[in-house]
């Protein structure tokens, strides 16, 4: 039986009807054309579908959509400001950061939520916090180098 | 065509009555770390999903004069964030910011944990060693069991189809006292325990007054480890009494061999995890 959920996406109001079992990935990118989040294990392992429930970090894939109804989600399509990439995406890019692209959308939601927690992370921190973001391409130290500068960036209010 | 449905009680007593009235499967919905998972294989089964983040006394967590109340659904990230908690159950705290990652945390709750029962979960050994208790509510009222009797097997906890944890109760430490979590697992984080050890102590002029120890992954369910509690009480816990606790949790411990570990390395590396959880426990209860 379809379920109709009110929610807000991106500072944006959205409605859609959805199954009950069905997850809130399913729903971003087959019924509201949100590709931007990916899927990669669909079981919570690799984070690729990292997005915001009410502010909290979580795997759309580990959530229902029917639990979006009166939340406020936040997906990689939230990061930029209209014509201008965020910070950290900019800084994503300065250091090559990115291979295949898979993991990115992701590991920029999760580096957004680790520094709104963390402005001034160790880079342990960094590691351990963004450690469910899984990369088979970069090794992950061209990643931390661009989630410090970034960080350094948004502390000085670049 | 699924028969699956969907409800999101806003008390204890509308979740309550929803659970007396539904005659098929039923399913809570706490952080879903482990239900949507179990849920992609079985898709046409008729099935009630019953989601109680809407219920706010199980979203939260209250210190009262006496006892930690804590809402068996406050996701993980929530509380190991709590730092007036941290401060009376560090070991709590350690154990719930060693369940997968930061999304994980996220969502994945105490309570969930607890009544998903699996035997290497990190926080139903932390919620034994603080002698926790699980208050249940069904059709025909309260009834309350301890952390240690309310698992009662692999995926299996003690509670009817029609009951619901609604509150997990911790008493406030007695001074002088700490609690500590370890686990051993391969690699850094993320990972799923080899074994684990939790262990909480009280230290009175330098001699230990009481404690309680429990360990995980080493059986079908977490285990308290009286014989290991006993080893400490009335020692200095110094390096002869925690060998001992750490000898008796060796004995205690039934574990399998899998790919995760062998029964000879399980038995010995949950001796080494009760020692150094009970040195770290010792220092904490002594203020250093």
């Amino acid at each position: 039986m379809k379920t109709h959920v009110t929610t807000d996406i991106n500072d944006e109001a959205v409605e859609f009807l959805c199954e009950p079992q069905h997850t809130l990935l399913h729903v971003l990118r087959n019924e509201l054309g949100l590709t931007g989040t990916k899927e990669g294990c669909g079981s919570g392992d690799c984070g690729a579908c990292s997005v915001t429930v009410n502010g909290r970090l979580v795997c759309a894939c580990l959530v229902l959509a029917v639990e979006a109804d009166g939340a406020k989600i936040g997906t990689i399509e939230g990061v930029a400001n209209r014509d201008s990439l965020h910070i950290i995406q900019e800084k994503y890019l300065e250091h090559a950061a990115l291979q295949c692209g898979i993991c990115t959308p992701g590991l920029i939601v999760s580096t957004q939520a680790l520094l709104e927690e963390n402005p001034n992370p160790t880079e342990q921190e960094a590691r351990y916090f963004l450690a469910g973001n899984l990369c088979r391409c970069t090794g992950y130290d061209k990643i931390i180098r661009a989630v410090m500068d970034a960080a350094q960036c948004l502390r000085q209010g670049a | 065509m699924t028969g699956t449905s969907y409800r999101s009680p806003e008390s204890i007593e509308e979740a309550v009555d929803l659970l007396a009235a539904s005659s098929g499967t039923v399913d809570i919905l706490a952080g879903g770390t482990d239900l949507i998972i179990q849920m992609q294989g079985s898709i046409g089964d008729q099935r009630l999903i019953i989601n109680v983040k809407h219920i706010s006394e199980m979203m939260q967590a209250t210190l009262t004069d006496d006892a930690l109340l804590l809402g068996p659904a406050m996701c993980c990230a929530e509380l190991t964030s709590r730092a007036d908690i941290k401060q009376w159950f560090p070991g709590l705290i350690e154990s719930a910011y060693l369940i997968g990652s930061s999304q994980v945390q996220g969502r994945a709750s105490v309570g969930g944990n607890l009544c998903n029962a699996s035997p290497a979960a990190d926080t139903i050994p932390a919620l034994i060693a603080l002698g926790a208790v699980c208050h249940i509510v069904g059709p025909s009222g309260e009834r309350s069991v301890n952390a240690e009797d309310f698992v009662t097997g692999v995926s299996s906890n003690c509670m009817a189809d029609n009951e619901l944890l609604r509150c997990i109760q911790i008493a406030r430490p007695e001074p002088n006292t700490a609690d500590a979590y370890l686990r051993f697992i391969p690699r850094s984080e993320m990972d799923i325990a080899v074994a684990g050890a939790a262990v909480s102590v009280t230290v009175n002029d330098g001699v230990c007054t009481s404690a309680r120890v429990a360990i995980g992954a080493v059986a079908t369910t977490a285990l308290l480890v009286p014989a290991a509690a006993a080893a400490l009480v009335g020692s200095d816990l110094g390096e002869d009494a925690l060998d001992a606790a750490a000898a008796a949790s060796t004995l205690a411990a039934k574990p399998i061999t899998d790919r995760r570990g062998t029964v000879e390395f399980r038995k010995h590396i949950v001796g080494v995890l009760t020692k150094r959880a009970a040195g770290i426990a010792a220092a904490r209860a002594r203020g250093n």
